[in-house]
């Protein structure tokens, strides 16, 4: 037989039962984070866009087809075994590179908040290249770190340093826009899947101390510009401005703060309402379920949050294959990290930067990027045992 | 999975779980351990309170004739927010401002400063309220001016005009009664961070001191309040409540309009005989006192100043002068804050003291010219020698050197310098019988409370400067480093602690380190006059509503009783009596209809005025009236005035005049105020237009 008459009737096969082959727990989880947010969307958008005589489900009418387009391209994930993703990858990781390097060029990128971070398309879509870079990163360093071309039991310095390069390129033209929340992201899932590819503990503690250094460099040499040195600054004395970013910070506190246990409502919260957080349906997102929600509400969120991380642990022990190993703790440590700054950030503990809440934020290319790491995770489990 | 990688993993979980147990503790943390806080905070994000001020009940006399009222009145007010955003800081519309209402560009400058923007010392004037407040510059504009200002309102930003009801003081008769109605301000930051109990609204006015602050809470009423919702761009989203405004309760007192204002004008010409005599006569208190009840008839303090200044506009001129040293400090009420030394009137104490001691009342006592106590030699008043008297006529005639031979007599009795375990303190205790030491219990803010110089003062006062004295070659000036200083420096430093035997004689006579305030003096001749009975002071009689129902009635309350025999209450009365018929007084009561008792005051005062001259003496008439069935006290005090009978009796006398109704030396039928001999008991009824009834000339 074959190889490729094999892999052909893998993939029939596969097909066949490839939603019988999913996590029911992992699906039902993310079924409710997306059927929360959606909610969560509307109601921070609703009740200001009506009373300045705008569409009142403009947001939520986006939402949902950001959602369908994401599931369909979840779908498709998981349809081609992931073992096969690896042919694909270097198209994939190109075109992410390729994406970073035209946000950039004038006239193609568009700017928000001060990070050329967007490629506006037509129709008031905007593309988000870096979310996108994300899974190439992922996929990319995890085939290098799982290919065994010798006896060795884990990878070899030539391969980690050839997958530092894979993540390297992307990151360097994300520092450029610059969007330090997703640079951070991207760093701490770099680690994670170099942590657990078995290599040497010297190279964990190496890239630690490496980050540390790069981000006390970047301070000082000015590569971070003054608008995030500002914020970070609001972050350590949140009273030290008044209007920015210390504003923004203080409103989101005090708008989850005044939530209190049970919450004010769904539909129902006059900070909210009254839009005195900025970015409300997108990085601010969470401040809505906590004010109108409560802490029973967030509090729930979390822990959907925490079972869905712990799942994707679950697959990653199970799944007797390097590569779906790496690949499941990547976009394990990519949405962590993600949450807990997106989150962090909300409650104080971390500073200002603009990331999305994963499943819940309102914003194409992030919702599109997570339901593929979705993807991706329900691929591994569906092929467990094949 | 190898070893390493899934150990790795596993570390990895770990830290991850940890994350989200950090983001959990945190939202515990902000969501319900300190959720009532920010519950607050996004409140006052969120809500808007419009204040609509309630009408601030009246303050009215015994016949219902107002103290205190309201009437309408047309502010301008300046936003300090919107000028401080201007390029010249709002000095350009601030001038033309000063220009358009006649006031000074100084003024309005120090009216719109908050009082903390402004070095200590230079706050006069200053705003006490917050930036937040629109700032009156003037409660009573003219109509035509408020309107150009509001039709050229590119010309003044941030300035504004609007009708406002405004705190009158009608001085009927000329009345003042500043000090004791006090007057009424915006809040301060304290008032509105809840600092005494109380929620407040930063529109609204409150009272700052006199009744106007006592009665707050009854006469403030409830503002009315509408809250809204507002949204980033401040536009209303709901509303959240919407209560009416409550009028504020009157307040009834006890004092008489026309009482009052004749106290007032009688204290000013004292003030001004004194000075006409060649007295400083800087300032002066006068009291009269219902002896049944303690309740306050009339209650003067000069120098006073218009409570009608603030709701006009306090320039700094106005506003450093109410507590100007120069100006005698007319802010302070004299009658309850200020401690003079009673000299002679105190005498009435040495007569209880006395009497307990087992002096007999009637026996006879030489009034030499001095007294010799240990080294020194005390002189009698003018150092005269009065010969033998009985003690009737010693305290007539106000002789000093009976009370310094039996006082020295007592004091060497106790053990002089080395005073037995138990001392019989006959003084001291008679003193104390007056309830010296505690205050008046008046209804009115800020009373001083009077000092006795006993025993357990002498100690303290000992702990407090004994470093000073023991130190002194190191401590005082150079100018202090006189031979005599020196050497009672030396002597405070040895005995300070003790009661010396010149301290024990000057205490008999009401010097020395004695002070009370004038009320003080009045419940105490109150007391005698009545047989005994100390009265809490008492001003307001009753808390009404604006439909006519009481809401509380204040009734009088007895502090205590004089520990006196009923016959030294009598022997009193009668020698006091006797001062007017034969005394010190009689001069100055010589054919006035009405029986009058009382005894005159002429306190040495030690120390110099600002200008460098000597202290003059501390003039005092104490009295009750009538004599054979005492109803009112009536005490007047004017500092550096002089003699107590020819700068104060002559006031007191002009006081009873008015009150019996006698004019020259007859009684006027029908003039006089309390026509059944008492003040009235009846609650009146309480209108803004009820005028004093006139006393016929």
């Amino acid at each position: 037989m074959s190889q490729i008459q094999a892999r052909q009737r893998l993939y029939r096969r596969s097909r066949q039962s490839i939603v019988h082959g999913f996590d029911p727990v992992l699906t039902a989880v993310v079924g409710l984070l997306l059927f929360v947010g959606t909610l969560l969307v509307w109601a921070a958008t609703r009740d200001w866009y009506t009373r300045n005589g705008l569409d009142g489900q403009y947001y939520l009418k986006r939402h949902i087809i950001n959602i369908l387009i994401g599931l369909v391209l979840a779908y498709a994930v998981t349809v081609i075994d992931y073992r096969l993703l690896r042919a694909y990858t270097p198209f994939l990781w190109g075109a992410g590179v390729l994406g970073l390097i035209v946000v950039l060029i004038p006239g193609l990128g568009a700017e928000i908040n001060g990070a050329k971070a967007w490629i506006a398309l037509p129709g008031g879509f905007q593309i988000q290249p870096a979310e996108l870079a994300k899974i190439a990163i992922i996929i990319g360093m995890s085939m290098i770190l799982s290919e065994r071309s010798h006896d060795s039991d884990g990878p070899t310095t030539n391969d980690v340093l050839q997958s530092l390069a894979v993540a390297a390129i992307p990151v360097l033209l994300i520092i450029v826009q610059p969007d330090m929340g997703t640079v951070l992201i991207i760093s701490a899932a770099v680690v994670t899947i170099i942590a657990v590819s078995g290599v040497p503990a010297r190279w964990v503690v190496g890239l630690l101390l490496l980050a540390v250094l790069g981000g006390f460099v970047a301070v000082k040499a000015g590569v971070i510009s003054e608008y995030q040195v500002n914020r970070l600054q609001t972050f350590v004395d949140p009273n030290a401005d008044t209007q920015g970013a210390g504003y923004q910070l203080r409103q989101a506190r005090i708008t989850v703060g005044s939530g209190g246990l049970i919450g004010t409502g769904l539909f129902n919260g006059p900070q909210t309402s009254g839009r005195f957080v900025p970015e409300q349906q997108t990085d601010f997102i969470f401040t809505v379920a906590g004010e109108q929600l409560g802490f029973i509400g967030s509090g729930g969120i979390l822990i959907l949050y925490l079972i869905l991380l712990m799942r994707g642990f679950s697959i990653a022990r199970r799944t007797n294959d390097p590569f779906g190993r790496l690949v499941c703790t990547g976009v394990i440590a990519w949405f962590a990290f993600q949450i807990f700054e997106n989150i962090g950030m909300t409650l104080g503990l971390m500073p200002m930067t603009g990331v999305p809440l994963p499943f819940i934020s309102y914003g194409g290319s992030s919702m599109f990027a997570t339901l593929i790491g979705i993807g991706l995770l329900q691929n591994v489990h569906a092929r467990l045992r094949g | 999975m190898n070893n390493k990688s899934r150990l790795s993993l596993l570390v990895v979980q770990i830290l991850i779980v940890s994350l989200m147990v950090a983001l959990f503790g945190r939202l515990f943390y902000l969501q319900v351990a300190a959720g009532p806080k920010y519950r607050d905070a996004a409140l006052s994000i969120q809500s808007r309170d419009v204040v609509a001020p309630a009408t601030r009940g009246l303050i009215v006399d015994g016949f219902g004739v107002p103290l205190a009222m309201n009437k309408a009145g047309l502010a301008i007010t300046i936003d300090r927010i919107a000028i401080d955003k201007l390029e010249d800081k709002g000095v350009g519309v601030m001038k033309r401002l000063a220009a358009l209402l006649k006031l000074k560009y100084k003024d309005i400058y120090q009216n719109t400063r908050l009082c903390g923007e402004l070095p200590k010392g230079a706050k006069a004037g200053c705003w006490q309220g917050s930036r937040f407040q629109p700032i009156p510059i003037t409660k009573s504009a003219d109509p035509d001016i408020a309107l150009q200002i509001v039709e050229r309102s590119d010309s003044f930003p941030g300035v504004d005009a609007q009708p406002v009801a405004i705190r009158s003081y009608p001085s009927y008769l000329d009345v003042n009664a500043a000090h004791v109605l006090g007057y009424v301000g915006p809040l301060t930051e304290s008032d509105l961070l809840q600092g005494n109990g109380n929620k407040y609204f930063r529109s609204e006015t409150i009272g700052k001191t006199g009744l106007e602050i006592q009665y707050d809470s009854y006469l403030r009423g409830e503002p009315g309040i509408r809250t809204v919702i507002v949204d980033r761009k401040e536009s209303v989203t709901r509303e959240s409540q919407n209560t009416k405004p409550v009028a504020g309760d009157h307040l009834v007192t006890s004092l008489d309009v026309r009482l009052q204002a004749s106290a007032e004008k009688a204290l000013k010409d004292a003030v001004l005989r004194g000075r006409a005599n060649g007295y400083t006569s800087d300032s002066g208190a006068a009291v009269v006192m219902d002896i049944k009840t303690g309740r306050i008839l009339a209650l003067a303090s000069y120098p006073t100043y218009d409570p009608n200044a603030w709701e006009r506009g306090l320039t700094v001129q106005q506003a450093t002068d109410l507590f100007s040293e120069k100006k005698s400090v007319p802010a302070l009420n004299r009658a309850l804050q200020g401690l003079f030394a009673p000299a002679s009137t105190f005498k009435v104490v040495s007569v209880v003291a006395a009497a307990a001691a087992g002096y007999n009342l009637n026996a006879t006592y030489s009034c030499p010219s001095q007294v010799q106590v240990g080294t020194r030699a005390f002189q009698n008043f003018d150092s005269k020698n009065q010969g033998s008297m009985n003690m009737t006529k010693a305290i007539a005639v106000s002789c000093d050197t009976i009370w310094y031979q039996i006082a020295f007599d007592e004091w060497l009795r106790d053990g002089g310098l080395r005073p037995k375990s138990s001392p019989n303190d006959y003084f001291f205790k008679a003193a104390q019988s007056f309830k010296i030491t505690q205050k008046v219990g008046i209804d009115l803010p800020t009373e001083s409370t009077s000092r006795l110089a006993d025993r357990a003062y002498k100690k303290s006062w000992y702990q407090q400067n004994k470093d000073f004295y023991c130190n002194y070659k190191e401590r005082a000036t150079k100018a202090q480093q006189t031979p005599f200083l020196l050497q009672l420096a030396a002597e405070n430093c040895v005995d300070g602690d003790k009661v010396r035997a010149g301290d024990a004689v000057n205490f008999s006579i009401g010097q020395g380190d004695t002070v009370v305030t004038p009320l003080k003096l009045t419940q105490m001749y109150a007391a005698i006059g009545n047989g005994g009975t100390i009265w809490q002071a008492l001003v307001a009689k009753a808390v009404v509503k604006t439909d006519g129902t009481v809401v509380q009635k204040f009734t009088p309350k007895k502090l205590g009783t004089l520990t006196a025999a009923p016959s030294t209450i009598k022997f009193l009365q009668k020698s006091l009596r006797e001062v007017v018929v034969s005394g010190t007084g009689a001069g100055v009561f010589a054919g006035f209809p009405i029986e009058v008792s009382g005894k005159t005051g002429t306190g040495q005062v030690f120390g110099r005025n600002p200008n460098g001259t000597l202290k003059d003496d501390t003039s005092w008439f104490a009295s009750f009236a009538p004599s054979k069935n005492p109803r009112y006290a009536v005490v007047m005090m004017v500092g550096q005035g002089g003699f107590g009978a020819s700068t104060s009796g002559v006031g007191v006398r002009q006081i009873y005049s008015t009150l019996f109704g006698v004019t020259g030396n007859k009684v006027v039928p029908g003039a006089a105020l309390f026509p059944q001999g008492k003040p009235p008991t009846l609650l009146p009824k309480i209108s803004p237009a009820t005028k004093p009834k006139e006393a016929t000339k």
